[in-house]
């Protein structure tokens, strides 16, 4: 695996983390960093272990062994300093939005500033509408998140995210369950507000092609291990097995699929 | 067999302590929370103002019945001039705490627990973590804080519609002079028996939505269960838990504050 950036560049920088669901080892010492100001996509397949990994990193999972480190500091049950400056600093989009279902788009909004700042109320406000406003939810800030699209959710989740200005953002399956056409958008969003903000990004993902266009690096979770992290540029030209299944997974299915048609009989998994 | 007993002792220990830390964290974290008046007052109204109908229900019924089968037992012994004292006392001392809070479980309760074990499965909770909220100064302080407000004022109700459910089938119904049976509740009751009662609701009120509120909060904890039968189950253990503890606390409460002849 390439280790891209100097240490003193990296904003997290991940060792070693293990998580193990009883007999289950989701995750077997897995290995991350993330430069300070750039998109790393964490891509794998489905059940490698993405989510549980990214919430290790938000201390939503407590991980068995390893050390995450943000911006130096090392994060652990008994550095209740540092998960706390954490938390102040990083935002966390999840896969289901976890939006608060008996709050309003405005009182999702600024939620996080009521109750992590001594910002008074009418600026709490203002910046609530501003976010909105930037993600085009103006006119929705009455509506209870079960009134809204999917799209319109995941915006409002979005909102929510950068309205603290956070410094890192860690995205879990942003487009899970969009077309695609909101799932382009929302790389869209994710990118500009990356730029504008400034914030450090961590995706994590199956939609490769997505992904490969909008990171600064992608890692490929695979076997509870990270197989590979590099620019996008070095993901496709990597000859990793593990790589090389993962990105020409289309075309193997293109292949199998034209197969079948033809009356072929496919005999083992692996030529699925 | 020693050792699923012993396991179950050390779970059952750990869990009374998870508890207590649960409710002590409840309180500590409402100092300094910000808006914690405003998600009190609708505490307040999920526990009291909605809770309002079953309360007087519940109430006016139980006087009644106490009404009528207290006189036909105090008719036999030519004592029914007491019956004013036996509906309150029964009302005052015990009843009405014991009757309200089992209603406000069923009510107020279940909803609680509900709630929470939704917004634990939708990950709600988890993002008021992430966010760096604390989680018990936004859904369980305002919680604690109102039940020790509701609670003895939904016992108050429950005794004057259960005293008003007394006279109306003692004297109403079964023609027992009004002002025998109302000036009979006024000798009988005396203010430590006020005290009692309302000293019992306050108890019970805290126990229960602490209860409700821990097993609502913890209800990805429950093993062998997980999404949607993890908050039912959650939600039967916490009216199931709730209910029992009021009656266990209700016998300690008494004991210690009986009058001894």
């Amino acid at each position: 695996m390439s280790t891209p950036s100097s240490v003193s560049d990296l904003f997290l920088d991940i060792r070693g983390v293990t998580k193990r669901f009883g007999d289950n080892t989701v995750l077997a010492g897995v290995d991350l960093a993330v430069p300070r100001g750039t998109v790393v996509t964490v891509l794998g397949k489905s059940g490698t272990g993405k989510s549980v990994f990214l919430k290790c990193l938000a201390g939503i999972v407590r991980p068995d062994q390893g050390e995450i480190r943000f911006d130096g500091q090392v994060l652990n049950a008994a550095n209740a300093i540092a998960r706390g400056e954490f938390r102040r600093r990083c935002s966390y989009l999840f896969q289901s939005n976890a939006l608060l279902d008996s709050l309003t788009a405005l009182e999702n909004v600024a939620l996080p500033l009521e109750q992590t700042t001594q910002i008074p109320n009418r600026e709490i406000r203002r910046r609530a509408l501003e976010a909105l406003h930037q993600l085009d939810l103006t006119k929705h800030r009455a509506h209870y998140p079960s009134q809204l699209s999917g799209g319109m959710q995941k915006r409002l989740a979005l909102a929510r995210a950068i309205v603290t200005r956070p410094e890192l953002v860690l995205f879990d399956e942003p487009t899970a369950g969009l077309d695609p056409i909101r799932r382009n958008h929302v790389f869209e969003m994710i990118v500009k507000y990356q730029r504008q903000f400034g914030f450090t990004a961590v995706l994590v993902t199956h939609d490769l092609p997505e992904a490969l266009v909008a990171s600064d690096q992608v890692a490929l979770l695979d076997g509870g291990r990270m197989q590979f992290q590099g620019t996008p540029e070095a993901f496709n030209r990597s000859e990793n097995p593990m790589v090389r299944a993962f990105r020409d997974s289309a075309e193997t299915l293109r292949e199998t699929l034209a197969a079948l048609r033809r009356g072929e009989t496919i005999t083992s998994e692996d030529d699925l | 067999m020693i050792r699923t007993l012993g396991q179950n002792t050390l779970h059952l220990v750990e869990e009374i302590g998870d508890f207590a830390v649960f409710t002590t964290r409840g309180f500590t974290e409402a100092i300094g929370a910000r808006k914690l008046g405003r998600r009190i007052v609708r505490a307040i109204y999920e526990q009291g103002v909605r809770c309002v109908p079953v309360i007087v229900i519940v109430g006016l019924f139980t006087g009644l019945v106490l009404g009528l089968q207290g006189y036909y037992v105090l008719n036999k012994f030519g004592s029914e001039g007491l019956l004013g004292t036996l509906v309150a006392l029964t009302l005052v001392r015990e009843l009405a705490p014991v009757l309200a809070a089992l209603m406000l479980v069923g009510q107020a309760g279940s909803a609680l627990a509900a709630e929470l074990g939704i917004q634990r499965n939708s990950e709600q909770i988890d993002a008021l973590e992430t966010m760096g909220a604390s989680t018990y100064a936004y859904l369980i302080s305002p919680r604690l804080l109102a039940s020790l407000l509701v609670y003895p004022i939904q016992t108050a109700l429950f005794c004057l519609v259960g005293l008003l459910g007394g006279y109306l089938s003692g004297s109403v119904l079964l023609n027992l002079q009004p002002g025998v049976y109302w000036s009979a509740i006024y000798k009988a009751v005396e203010p430590q028996d006020v005290a009692e009662c309302f000293i019992k609701a306050g108890f019970f009120g805290l126990l229960t939505i602490a209860i409700c509120a821990y097993n609502g909060f913890n209800a990805h904890r429950r093993r062998g269960s997980t999404g949607a039968r993890a908050v039912s189950a959650s939600t039967t253990r916490a009216v199931v838990f709730s209910s029992i503890a009021v009656l266990a606390t209700d016998y300690l409460i008494t004991s210690l504050l009986v009058k001894h002849p």
